[in-house]
């Protein structure tokens, strides 16, 4: 009896492995297959080699493609996090109620239908729109956000700032306040102890943040294909057109894996620079 | 020295005046900008322009009374139900089988099942487009369902361990020597304790689907396009201020049904 038990949980756990089954193959035939075709094709059309690659990484257009899809992701992130931070440091010192209203407004952006959110920035940032006339009104004069990568930034910034608003506020709410006046009572005050003290308690929540933001910034499509422009394109899009007007599924597989290598080198320096600090703070990260 | 605490404990809770009106902004930003599209959706006029210049329910006329909004509507619907159904069967079969199973290799096969979250919609949706040409499943109901159910699975893997998470196992076996069958114990134990993560999930699944906008631009043709498709043509092709009622319709259903539950909870919380 005592031994039937085990044996009996442990033909349990076998069969329970059956149970990830359909789901794994749903997603390696309709998910995996497809993705190794085309970094397949990326290889072996028109030629068997690395021409795709090479004109990927060799043209002129094609590098600058990738560079402003880098920089346009950087400026997004910085912007965000720039916005998001306050916002999350006043969230995470309010009160329960206030703190539900401000989880409500931030989530807002990732709530709303796409379509919806993406055709209220094009209204918004076209030419003799809400936005120019603003700028007008303060004096600078002949700004038009629509089919400008900075168009494209604003909109973005909008639509990531949850994504680093949430987790900002979760390291933020295990910061120990004490902490602080501590260093208080040690000389230290305002911007000091907030740069020396709460900065780098925050950073988990920062690098969190900012490796989701960057990343999907990295891949976005429509927001790029309707507010942006194809003179200045973005990655997503030179990938979308390419197939879309020219059947070239190998040169845009060539582009889609040059972007998720770069993701994943991302990834690799966050998480590397994250590794430090999940020890000391391991405790707060997760709180809430 | 009791005043002094509560002095310092109260000077914690406000914030600055800088931080307030930066918290204020930043809220304006977060909402205002959506909302545009509900007195978009009054307009008059047949441009994007903003504010309209009169006011009417053209546009909602227009979206009621065209076969073209009305039918991708109905595709959006048919294909986020049977993507969610599918994508909810799949996840939470997947999400117990990761909970209980313990063989190598399965934190590999859960990092497969999260993977669609991860990658950039446009690289699966040029991959996903590339082989179902081949397949002939692009323009078809199925090819929309099987690409849209891929997405979803995570979404319900997710919010199932969720509730897994607060699931102990001994609660099956208290049932089973209670002279529970196997069946029995599913239906009246662990469906009812897991109930609100499949449920979550099922939601996510369709919201999800009922948004996808990357994919569905390559799959879709002519006689079969969901609504975002339909909204993205809008203002890309047409030009046409219909949009605007679709994206508050919209909208507003997504606050429907987000309210809903959080003042049914609290009603249910007075109850007790």
């Amino acid at each position: 009896m005592t031994a039937a038990v085990p044996v009996r949980r442990a033909v349990l756990r076998s069969r329970a492995s059956w149970l990830l089954f359909p789901a794994a193959a749903v997603l390696l035939v309709f998910f995996c297959y497809p993705l190794a075709v085309i970094l397949l094709r990326s290889f072996s059309e028109p030629a068997f080699g690395l021409s795709n690659y090479v004109s990927v990484l060799g043209d002129e257009v094609q590098i600058r493609v990738v560079l402003r899809t880098l920089r346009t992701a950087l400026i997004i992130t910085v912007a965000t996090l720039v916005v998001a931070y306050p916002y999350a440091y006043a969230m995470s010192r309010v009160g329960r109620r206030a703190r539900g209203l401000l989880t409500l407004l931030v989530l807002m952006p990732f709530w709303t239908s796409v379509m919806a959110r993406n055709f209220a920035w094009y209204v918004l940032e076209q030419r003799g729109g809400v936005l120019e006339k603003l700028f007008d009104a303060i004096g600078i004069h002949g700004v038009s956000l629509l089919g400008s990568v900075t168009g494209v930034t604003v909109a973005m910034v909008q639509v990531m700032l949850p994504f680093m608003v949430l987790p900002l506020q979760n390291t933020m709410r295990g910061i120990d306040r004490s902490l602080l006046h501590a260093a208080g009572s040690l000389g230290a005050r305002g911007p000091v102890a907030f740069v020396r003290v709460y900065l780098p308690l925050s950073m988990p929540g920062v690098l969190a943040g900012v490796s989701v933001v960057f990343i999907m910034s990295l891949g976005f499509y429509i927001t790029p294909a309707l507010l942006g422009t194809p003179q200045q394109a973005l990655a997503a899009q030179v990938i979308g057109t390419r197939v879309n007007d020219l059947l070239d599924f190998a040169g845009a597989g060539a582009l889609g894996a040059v972007l998720l290598v770069l993701t994943l080198i991302v990834l690799a320096v966050l998480s590397r620079l994250a590794a430090p600090l999940g020890t000391s703070t391991a405790g707060g990260a997760d709180r809430g | 020295m009791a005043d002094s605490v509560t002095r310092v404990a109260r000077k914690e809770r406000t914030l600055g005046p800088v931080l307030r009106i930066w918290v204020v902004l930043v809220g304006f930003v977060l909402v205002a900008p959506t909302l545009v599209v509900i007195p978009m959706s009054f307009g008059a006029g047949s441009t994007f322009q903003f504010p309209p210049g009169g006011w009417s329910l053209r546009w909602y006329g227009e979206f009621f009374g065209s076969k073209q909004w009305l039918a991708s509507l109905a595709n959006s619907v048919q294909v986020g139900l049977l993507a969610a159904a599918l994508a909810t069967v799949l996840g939470v079969a997947a999400a117990f089988g990761l909970d209980r199973a313990r063989f190598r290799g399965r934190g590999a096969v859960r990092q497969l099942l999260m993977a669609p979250m991860i990658l950039p919609g446009i690289v699966v949706a040029v991959a996903v487009y590339g082989v179902f040409l081949r397949w002939q499943l692009n323009g078809t109901m199925l090819g929309f369902v099987l690409a849209h159910t891929v997405l979803g699975v995570p979404f319900v893997i997710t919010s199932v361990q969720t509730s897994l998470a607060g699931y102990d196992p001994a609660m099956e076996r208290a049932a089973a020597s209670l002279g529970a069958s196997r069946l029995t114990t599913l239906r009246k134990v662990v469906l009812p304790l897991i109930a609100p993560g499949v449920t979550s999930g099922f939601v996510f699944a369709f919201a999800t689907s009922f948004d996808e906008v990357v994919i569905a631009l390559f799959l879709q043709t002519p006689d079969l396009k969901t609504l975002p498709v339909k909204m993205y043509e809008s203002i890309v092709l047409e030009i046409d201020p219909t949009i605007a009622a679709a994206s508050s319709l919209i909208v507003v259903c997504t606050t429907i049904l987000l309210l809903v539950p959080q003042i049914l909870r609290r009603r249910s919380d007075h109850d007790r």
